[in-house]
């Protein structure tokens, strides 16, 4: 038997420790999807392999309607919580000393740090007046309480770009005779797409993603997908839930993959 | 103002910060750039150097002063409204374009004809010798080939006057070299002002046609490489700038004597009183013993450098002194650590330094 | 400062306010601004049905502790609320030890793998963190519910002879916050190891430390600002949890956060539910401020 190296970095019983907690964090996630292919209504005894929840619940009128709630939501939250994020990245980031900052940054990280629980409680309060008051009920509260909460996801890594990026690029393309509006148009902002689309999918999946602000500031009628598979799993489960459950993580790891990508620091 | 002055900085100054903690980066410096000139700003780190470089390029706002371009007060124009263009010590190359793209950059953005860019870029890349490189992201480049594209890019708008801040100081030693003379040949070909901001002392003797010589924030001196080497005016500039011996000395009439009573021969026009003296190493000769030199010492260590030998010896008045021991014309090795020598100056190589 | 200098300076914070104020507006509309509308609502009066009359009243305050008898108007502890609060305090804290218990060695394999094996091991620990909180929780319930995975696979192999009921208990509560929030602490102490510089456990032992004392006196109160970070990130949110607790905890094992929601619901009382969120809010920022003031004490330290 060959001798091991000595490690400094090796402490006994933490290998362990790390392959449990992954076989903890994937096994639930794993069954989920397997059980989402049983034939049988169980999410416990498996009686053979079957496609048939699929179908199942895309026939599902309501499934439909709520799916498509969901991504309309998402869509535009994360397209306006992305667009003024990179505006305010661009504000913020690089100018010292410019009073207020730290007032902006807070603003902007704040939905990080107050409960969902306490956000959603205001905005039932807020958006109930303002429905009693204009009479409106449509779809607008959601989006806007999904793109202020979608802010600080697609702030983050747009603001990390754009600190890593080299500032004497633009200094470069000004001493080329490139306007301000060039310098942006032709250095910055070509520069700054990856950022960009890395914040617009972090701010997608958790627009999708959400339940809490979702269950308070909705109308009557307004469930989105989330909401609805609550209220469903409640009620007795059958594994058409699992067959959507496994879409949605589907969808969740093809965009997390694309931000890995994307991310990624090439050498 | 003469008319030939390509870059004229009046008294230009700049401080950064406010009240106590505010600092001069930039001492009311006053300087006169020629057309066509290979002029260097030398000096350590944290100078001033590149704020003056930034200043002319119009990355910088001076505090007061102003900058004039061709007799041209530009002091407040932005960046991309002055016919100049920088080599950036980064190189500052865009990523996300092409070399061709890097380099047609100036000229797409005045937007000069397709035509005109195309022709302009592939000159400039002849130039540096990059043709085949065009199409290439300036990630698959080496640093030396990075460097030339970027100096390319600085050059295919021809700019009037070029700057270069430490454009080679990322380079290897051999690949420096290449690029010193290139970087000459360049010069004297297209007949563009170059401002070249440097550390490297030796950089500056063997490029410039002038060179001011920068301290904390102040300029020292201006002059050829051959009158900063041989002149200094201070003690700062002959540190600065190759290797000095510095000795008290007490000056009196073109005779300047230092320690153990030992005169020396000065030029007659120099300073009276307490001075320190500066000689190089190289003007310092060592000769046998019994050659009747004016001065005796002793080798105190002998260190051997290959061409030649630096050697740290005591005068007999008590005075230290290196000098440098040329290896083959000197015939044989340079004398043992004990031994006693005669020691003589080069005529004129003394200077006496004003503070 | 010159009047050139002067004006750029104030070109850059207009730029600043300018660039920043859609942000600031729709944050301040949909974050920030109904905060403080919540906060008025906690003094108002409770409506018959819901939301709440424009009349000025402290009972929602004095509501979130004492309880007032309907006969007699005296005033006793709340033993409800209070024991959904201390429900709350301890599931959470018991989360957060527990998932440093588990996340400490994680993201310290993680930390000192190879570059690729980190960056996949990193990957995997990033999918479930992005995975809907509603997916991973109804996963767990799956696997521990009366008639789930684990009794079935426990009852075919004979172990037991009925289910066990470990779903709506506050031990499936903590199981499922455990599960949920890991990620949030195993991602700030993964940050903080990999800063770490293994030559110093080397330095260490070279300087006769057994194991136990390196762990202890060298890389635990060098990565101590990850511990903080991970300890805050996963104490907010499962103090403030719904959704966990709802799915695996079920009607009678209540947290803070569906007690709140009851008072918007059949509890039709508004200004005890913006009390109770004030309340939580407070909790939260006091358990920032020190989280603040670790971390800056370090960093001034180093």
């Amino acid at each position: 038997m060959a001798r091991r190296d000595f490690s400094a970095s090796r402490i006994p019983g933490f290998a362990t420790v790390a392959v449990l907690v992954f076989a903890a964090l994937y096994l639930p996630i794993m069954m989920l999807v397997i059980y989402s292919f049983n034939s049988g209504d169980s999410i416990a005894i498996w009686e053979g392999f079957s496609f048939k929840w699929y179908p199942v619940a895309w026939n599902n009128e309501q499934v439909r309607e709520v799916t498509f709630r969901s991504l309309t939501i998402a869509t535009v939250a994360s397209v306006i919580a992305t667009t003024v994020a990179t505006m305010a990245a661009l504000g913020t980031t690089r100018r010292r000393g410019t009073k207020g900052q730290t007032f902006i940054y807070v603003m902007i990280n704040q939905p990080l740090m107050v409960p969902e629980i306490v956000t959603a409680v205001a905005l039932l309060i807020f958006f109930a007046s303002i429905k009693v008051a204009t009479g409106y009920q449509g779809l607008g509260y959601l989006i806007t309480a999904h793109a202020a909460f979608c802010i600080p996801f697609a702030y983050l890594p747009i603001r990390a770009r754009l600190e890593g990026m080299d500032r004497t690029l633009e200094i470069a393309a000004a001493d080329l005779y490139a306007t301000p509006w060039q310098a942006f148009r032709h250095v910055t902002l070509p520069l700054l797409m990856p950022g960009i689309a890395a914040g617009l999918m972090l701010a997608f999946v958790t627009s999708l993603d959400d339940v809490v602000i979702t269950l308070f500031v909705k109308s009557a009628g307004q469930d989105t997908l989330p909401t609805y598979m609550l209220a469903q799993i409640r009620r007795s489960v059958s594994a058409e839930v699992n067959a959507i459950s496994t879409l949605l993580l589907l969808l969740t790891v093809i965009l997390l993959t694309a931000f890995f990508l994307l991310t990624r620091k090439r050498d | 103002m003469a008319q030939d002055d390509a870059i004229e900085a009046r008294s230009s100054r700049k401080v950064y910060g406010t009240g106590p903690e505010a600092v001069v980066a930039l001492d009311d410096v006053s300087i006169a750039i020629r057309k066509g000139e290979f002029f260097t700003l030398l000096g350590p780190s944290g100078c001033g150097k590149t704020t003056l470089l930034r200043m002319i390029a119009g990355f910088e706002t001076p505090t007061a002063g102003q900058i004039l371009l061709n007799g041209r007060d530009i002091t407040d124009a932005p960046p991309n409204l002055r016919p100049v263009n920088t080599v950036f010590q980064s190189y500052a190359l865009f990523p996300h374009l092409s070399v061709r793209r890097n380099v047609g950059f100036g000229l797409q953005m005045l937007g000069r004809p397709a035509s005109e860019i195309d022709q302009k870029v592939e000159r400039a890349l002849a130039m540096v010798r990059l043709g085949e490189m065009a199409d290439r992201k300036p990630t698959q480049l080496s640093g030396g080939q990075q460097q030339r594209v970027a100096l390319a890019r600085a050059l295919a708008p021809s700019p009037e006057v070029l700057l270069l801040d430490e454009p080679l100081s990322a380079l290897d030693l051999k690949l420096r070299k290449e690029m010193q003379s290139e970087l000459k040949r360049l010069q004297h070909e297209l007949g563009i002002t170059f401002i070249f901001v440097t550390h490297d002392q030796e950089e500056a003797l063997t490029m410039s046609d002038r060179i001011g010589v920068m301290s904390a924030g102040r300029l020292l001196q201006v002059g050829s490489p051959r009158e900063i080497y041989n002149h200094p005016v201070n003690r700062f500039v002959a540190d600065f700038i190759g290797e000095t011996n510095f000795l008290p000395a007490e000056v009196s009439g073109g005779v300047a004597t230092i320690a153990g009573g030992i005169a020396i021969p000065v030029d007659a026009g120099s300073p009276e009183g307490a001075h320190t003296i500066a000689i190089r190493p190289e003007h310092v000769r060592i000769l046998p013993q019994d050659a009747g030199a004016a001065m005796r010492g002793t080798i105190a260590e002998t260190t051997y450098f290959g061409t030649d030998s630096h050697v740290r010896l005591r005068l007999d008045g008590g005075a230290d002194l290196v000098a440098r021991y040329q290896s083959d014309t000197a015939g044989g090795e340079a004398p043992p650590t004990g031994a006693e020598v005669g020691v003589s100056f080069t005529p004129g190589a003394v200077q006496v330094l004003e503070d | 400062m010159s009047a050139r200098e002067d004006g750029q300076a104030r070109r850059d914070a207009r730029n600043t306010w300018l660039l920043s104020a859609p942000a600031l507006f729709i944050l301040t509309f949909a974050a920030a601004g109904p905060l403080l509308i919540m906060l008025v609502y906690s003094f108002l009066t409770p409506g018959d049905y819901g939301n709440v009359v424009w009349k000025f009243s402290t009972d929602a305050w004095v509501g979130t502790v004492l309880s007032k008898d309907i006969f007699d108007g005296t005033y006793s502890l709340a033993d409800a609320h209070l024991t959904i609060f201390w429900r709350s305090v301890k599931l959470s804290l018991i989360t957060t030890f527990f998932t440093f218990i588990v996340g400490f060695p994680t993201a310290w394999i993680i930390a000192t793998r190879s570059p690729r094996m980190r960056t996949a091991l990193l990957f995997l620990i990033t999918i479930p963190f992005w995975t809907n909180l509603l997916i991973r929780t109804f996963a767990i319930n799956q696997i521990i519910r009366n008639e789930g995975l684990l009794n079935t696979f426990l009852l075919y192999l004979g172990v037991i002879d009925e289910p066990l009921l470990i779903i709506y208990s506050d031990f499936a509560v903590f199981l499922g916050m455990t599960y949920v929030y890991l990620p949030l602490m195993v991602l700030p102490l993964f940050a903080a190891i990999d800063r770490f510089d293994m030559r110093l456990i080397e330095a260490a032992y070279d300087l006769y430390a057994s194991r136990w004392q390196v762990l202890r006196r060298v890389i635990l109160p060098i990565v101590r600002p990850g511990i903080v970070a991970g300890s805050i990130l996963v104490f907010i949110p499962a103090l403030g949890a719904y959704v966990t607790p709802r799915i695996l905890g079920g009607g009678r094992n209540m947290m803070i956060g569906n007690f709140i929601e009851l008072q918007f619901g059949q509890g039709r009382n508004w200004p005890l539910g913006a009390a109770l969120s004030v309340l939580l809010l407070v909790i939260v920022a006091v358990a920032l401020v020190f989280y603040v003031r670790i971390t800056s004490r370090e960093s001034s330290n180093g």
